[in-house]
């Protein structure tokens, strides 16, 4: 299969992106008690990647179809309307800006190509992490299951990270949860590009997952009010 | 200094922009303070921009805001997910970001000041970040830390030994940090200070004014970059 060795570089987390400053919640989780060791951080990893991670797959699966075929600024703003509407929490949607311009800064030196310039110029406050990842995997010569895999599972991999740093949990017991997630990972990037022929395209968008996670937007929320956070969101 | 040795930093764009200085060092060695020195001696002649990137928060950038040595627009604060040697060294994008944010909103600015979180010894900054850096040391470390070495004490471009005030409480031999200090850094320049009794660090403000020079000398004058501008390739 072709792109293998960039949706590794995609998805590794020395991909300098910005993304190691980002727990996806826990670190609010956290502080609220929420997430106290790994049996709650094997819940919390689940249901994120049910909800967010499916609905990011799905946002950067589309986004790298769109790149392979079209450059036209306003489907690259269409489909940044979309993962705005799947965002309920204004915090959420700024981090999830944030990591995308970032991510888009870094691919534009790594894989240089004018899908991504179009799409800095579309959206120029940052596109939404999504789109940004799924244009960058296409960039890089990934497939849009490869970049939504990637979507999957960074959503995953980031806030396992931050747990250990958080609360000291042992990494290897950490990175076995994300194992035993692993065909779940799968399945996500499988329902993420579930929708066959015309409906992966614009006109399919608003069939898109929307699976909300009113927890994750609520510690979102509720992360920006900690005056001793380590992590941007 | 400089001239005997080749310019191996490698950031993109040198070109009609801020000389960026990164000043990094263990925990309350006066880094902060350093800034803020530099702020009141450098505030009337240069433009300057202040980038802190604080273990918790901003720290940092409220200290900065309340000494009122520099219009608290112009300080970002970088959040670093516990890993403030990440942020400076190995995924420098949050930090890029915050340095261009500066330059679009309030360039051209002739310096951008990046201060590191507190960290160890071995933490420098990226060339793709400082177009030159400082290591702040304190006397009340030890003595024996130049001699210990370590990447921020052998080639920062400007080694500052502060708190020498503190020197004869705690029975810091100065003289043996300069002569450690000489052995290990290859005639690059090492500067002691007290910025409790000088509040404006003369003597690094004299260093880092002669830095600007030569890089706006070899660059060009700063002039305002638009926002989201294609990177070098």
């Amino acid at each position: 299969m072709n792109g293998e060795a960039a949706l590794l570089l995609l998805a590794d987390s020395r991909l300098p992106a910005g993304g190691h400053a980002h727990s996806g919640g826990v670190e609010e989780a956290v502080r609220r008690g929420a997430v106290t060791g790994t049996g709650d951080l094997a819940r919390f990893l689940r249901g994120r990647l049910a909800t967010a991670g499916l609905v990011t797959a799905a946002l950067a699966a589309a986004a790298c179809e769109l790149a392979a075929s079209e450059t036209a600024a306003e489907l690259w703003r269409r489909l940044d309307a979309e993962a705005d509407a799947r965002a309920a929490s204004p915090a959420q949607r700024e981090a999830s800006r944030t990591q995308g311009r970032l991510l888009l800064r870094t691919a534009r030196r790594l894989w240089p190509s004018a899908v991504l310039d179009t799409l800095a110029r579309a959206v120029p406050e940052g596109p939404h992490h999504a789109v940004a990842l799924g244009a960058a995997g296409a960039s890089a010569g990934c497939a849009p299951r490869q970049a939504a895999l990637t979507a999957a599972y960074t959503s995953v991999t980031g806030p396992a990270t931050a747990a250990v740093r958080l609360l000291g949990l042992d990494p290897v017991t950490v990175h076995r949860l994300l194992a035993d997630l692993a065909p779940a990972i799968e399945g996500a990037a499988s329902a993420a590009c579930a929708s066959p022929g015309d409906a992966a395209g614009p006109t399919g968008w608003h069939a898109l997952p929307g699976h909300s996670a009113p927890a994750l937007d609520l510690l979102a929320e509720g992360h920006l009010t900690n005056p001793m956070k380590l992590f941007v969101s | 200094m400089g001239a005997h040795h080749d310019d191996l930093h490698d950031t993109a764009e040198p070109h009609g922009r801020a000389l960026r200085l990164g000043i990094g060092g263990p925990v309350g060695s006066g880094k902060t303070a350093l800034v803020a020195a530099l702020c009141r001696s450098l505030g009337p002649s240069l433009r300057l921009g202040v980038v802190t990137n604080d273990i918790y928060t901003t720290e940092d950038a409220d200290f900065l805001r309340r000494a009122g040595v520099i219009d608290p627009e112009r300080i970002l604060a970088v959040q670093t997910g516990c890993c403030p040697h990440t942020a400076i060294r190995d995924d420098i994008a949050a930090n890029l970001d915050a340095v261009e944010t500066l330059e679009e909103r309030f360039g051209p600015l002739d310096l951008v000041i990046v201060e590191s979180g507190g960290d160890n010894l071995t933490a420098t900054f990226s060339r793709g970040l400082a177009d030159r850096q400082i290591f702040v040391l304190d006397v009340s470390g030890g003595d024996k830390v130049p001699r210990k070495g370590g990447p921020g004490v052998t080639s920062a471009d400007l080694l500052v030994v502060n708190k020498t005030d503190l020197a004869p409480m705690v029975g810091a031999d100065l003289t043996v940090m300069s002569r450690d200090a000489a052995a290990v850094r290859d005639g690059r320049p090492v500067l002691f200070t007290s910025i409790r009794e000088d509040k404006g660090a003369h003597a690094v403000a004299e260093w880092v004014t002669h830095m600007v020079g030569a890089w706006q000398h070899e660059h060009g004058e700063p002039h305002h970059h638009a926002a989201q501008q294609a990177p070098a390739s």
